[in-house]
């Protein structure tokens, strides 16, 4: 059942869900930052509506520089903002940022330490329709590999609010990842947030196996567990919104309850959250382990829905992945 | 503001300038890796900086108020280090630990390892954009302190360097100054035949900032530039400045094959035997400093 400590969405379940772009909770969670502290500032690359940086904008105007299309500048104006005493949010979509710049952010912000957060926006292939071009599938991998960042992946727009707005109060580099699409609630205002936390969004009884989730994916994965449970597998389902640095308590915790393990994640398998997963528990409590994601491939245009599918990622692909992880024990 | 500049004082700093040089010199043979020719180029630069230009202290790198120097080209930071232990940042006899384990004084430099290179650099391309931040930064807290930044005419190729340079003119940067050193040289080769950067001065003006050029290793006609530069409001403003890569070695002048490689480690065409390079560049810079001496009676 759903964790009853967590008060999630009671109607997560419902065929009407509400559903919100996780984006939103970024421009939402920068709005709220500019008002509570002067010294957070935020910069785009010509993608201000689209990463929802505008209402930051239209509010605080002297406190936002539009640098046109041009990441690697973006990233490093930033840096030196950030180093001056500023906390500097910059967004775009992260095939670009972190994609394109990803030297830029390297040098000047994180091995210079310097106080940015950094916003990747269209992360996954539920971009849809822009194709893969746009499509951010390496994103994680291309990040979590940074000494001393900080890597957070929120389920939905009200986490994505609250993880913008802790990356603020904590000192050093960020990366967020944010959706275009818009998925499912899965959180209430008093979901409590932590940032480095792993909490379990499903708890059940003697749980055969975990399937550990991050972002949106999470909505899929609590659509398994319920399936599964109705079949008589009793899984947990836990939500890995920071990967970096990974709750190891935790994941210990959970691995040594359920013996198997599902990771879920719309990224590519390789260099991921379930890379993460795998390296420290094959050093610490190996155990089966299944990957769900985009397996080594660029996928298309289309609909978000539709290539989950058609990508194998959606809620029929976790349980087989389940199925087969526990034949492994 | 700047102050004026006297002839006893004009006489001082070409003094200092020759003393950095026979330090960049020492420094780079015993670390037996690093870059010569870019160091040489800018050291009367670096001199009028630490000596005259910046409102600074030494001994406390941090001060709020500060003036910033950016080094975006940081692979010459041997010039930087000779220069900053000078001026009493740090001891002389550090200066021998550069690119050493467990040095402060990093091959490139590290903004957190040593205090008061205000930024990591060496990948180029990236310096005029983070003195941007800065410069941003201080007009929005409204600090008088300026900022200086520094960068190679090889540099200019980094499509990043345009893309400062185009922020830098829409949002009115005036509280920043660049300096370019043009020296004509990169590692593969000269400039003009790697990848041509003329014509130079024409760029920066079509991307609308005000440009100053100036004779890079006359001391006095570059602070008078930096001066002329702290006086324009409407635009942000570049000097170029002409150095001779390699100055006051004779045999390292004007040769790119000089860019990376320090004295006393290989065989050059041009140049006196291996062990005996350094020896010949100090020799040179000792008669240059009689010569210093004997100018200004």
């Amino acid at each position: 059942m759903l964790n009853p400590d967590l008060k999630l969405n009671p109607k997560l379940f419902d065929p009407d869900v509400e559903v919100k772009p996780t984006r939103h909770g970024y421009g939402d969670g920068l709005v709220v930052l500019g008002e509570q502290n002067p010294n957070v500032v935020a910069l785009t690359a010509d993608l201000a509506e689209s990463t929802q940086a505008h209402k930051f904008a239209q509010k605080f105007p002297e406190r936002f520089f539009q640098c046109g299309v041009a990441e690697q500048n973006m990233a490093a104006i930033a840096a030196g903002l950030g180093v001056s005493g500023k906390i500097p949010f910059i967004s775009s979509y992260a095939i670009f940022s972190p994609g394109k710049n990803w030297e830029t952010i390297r040098t000047t912000i994180i091995y210079n330490q310097s106080n940015v957060k950094i916003a990747g926006h269209h992360t996954g292939i539920m971009t849809g329709p822009d194709g893969a071009t746009h499509q951010a599938t390496e994103d994680i991998a291309i990040t979590r590999c940074w000494p001393d960042i900080k890597v957070v992946v929120a389920c939905d727009a009200i986490e994505a609010k609250k993880a913008t707005m802790d990356a603020a109060k904590i000192d050093g580099p960020f990366y967020l990842r944010f959706s275009r699409d818009k998925t499912p609630i899965i959180t209430t205002e008093d979901t409590p947030f932590e940032t480095g936390k792993i909490p379990i969004f499903w708890t059940t009884k003697n749980p055969v196996c975990a399937i550990l989730a991050t972002g949106y994916m999470m909505y899929y994965s609590l659509l398994a567990a319920k399936e599964l449970e109705q079949e008589g597998i009793p899984v947990l389902v836990a939500n890995v919104s920071t990967i970096k640095p990974l709750d190891q308590n935790s994941i210990l915790s959970i691995a040594e309850q359920t013996g198997s393990i599902v990771t879920v994640e719309d990224h590519q398998v390789g260099g991921g959250m379930g890379s993460a997963i795998a390296e420290f528990l094959a050093k610490t409590r190996p155990s089966p382990i299944e990957f769900i994601g985009v397996q080594d491939t660029f996928a298309e245009s289309g609909k978000p829905t539709e290539l989950i599918e058609k990508y194998g990622m959606g809620k029929s692909s976790i349980m087989e992945a389940v199925k087969r992880v526990i034949g492994r024990k | 503001m700047i102050d004026e500049l006297h002839e006893e004082k004009l006489k001082d700093l070409e003094l200092k300038a020759n003393k950095i040089r026979q330090l960049i010199i020492e420094t780079l043979v015993e670390a037996k890796s690093g870059h010569s020719a870019g160091p040489l180029g800018m050291t009367d630069i670096f001199t009028a900086f630490y000596f005259h230009i910046l409102n600074h202290d030494p001994k406390n790198p941090n001060w709020e108020d500060r003036d910033r120097l950016i080094l975006s080209n940081g692979h010459i930071c041997p010039v930087r280090y000779a220069t900053m232990a000078l001026a009493g940042y740090f001891p002389i006899e550090e200066l021998k630990t550069l690119r050493k384990l467990n040095s402060r004084l990093q091959g490139h430099p590290h903004r957190t390892a040593l205090p008061g290179v205000e930024t990591t650099s060496g990948p180029l391309g990236e310096g005029i954009s983070q003195a941007i931040g800065m410069a941003l930064a201080a007009k929005l807290d409204n600090k008088k302190y300026h900022i200086y930044c520094l960068a190679s005419d090889g540099e200019q190729q980094e499509g990043n360097t345009w893309e400062a340079v185009m922020f830098a003119a829409k949002y009115k940067i005036n509280n920043l100054t660049l300096v370019i050193d043009r020296n004509n040289i990169q590692i593969d080769g000269f400039t003009e035949n790697i990848m041509p950067l003329e014509p130079f001065r024409a760029k920066y003006e079509a991307f609308n900032w005000e440009v100053l050029e100036v004779e890079g290793s006359n001391i006095k006609a570059f602070i008078d530039a930096v001066r002329e530069a702290r006086a324009i409001f409407e635009k942000p403003t570049v000097i170029i400045a002409h150095t001779v890569p390699g100055k006051g070695v004779d045999f390292m002048e004007n040769r790119f094959e000089w860019h990376g490689m320090p004295p006393d480690t290989q065989e050059v065409k041009g140049a006196p035997p291996k062990g005996e390079q350094a020896k010949k560049a100090l020799e040179e810079l000792r008669i240059l400093e009689e010569k210093i001496e004997s100018e200004h009676q």
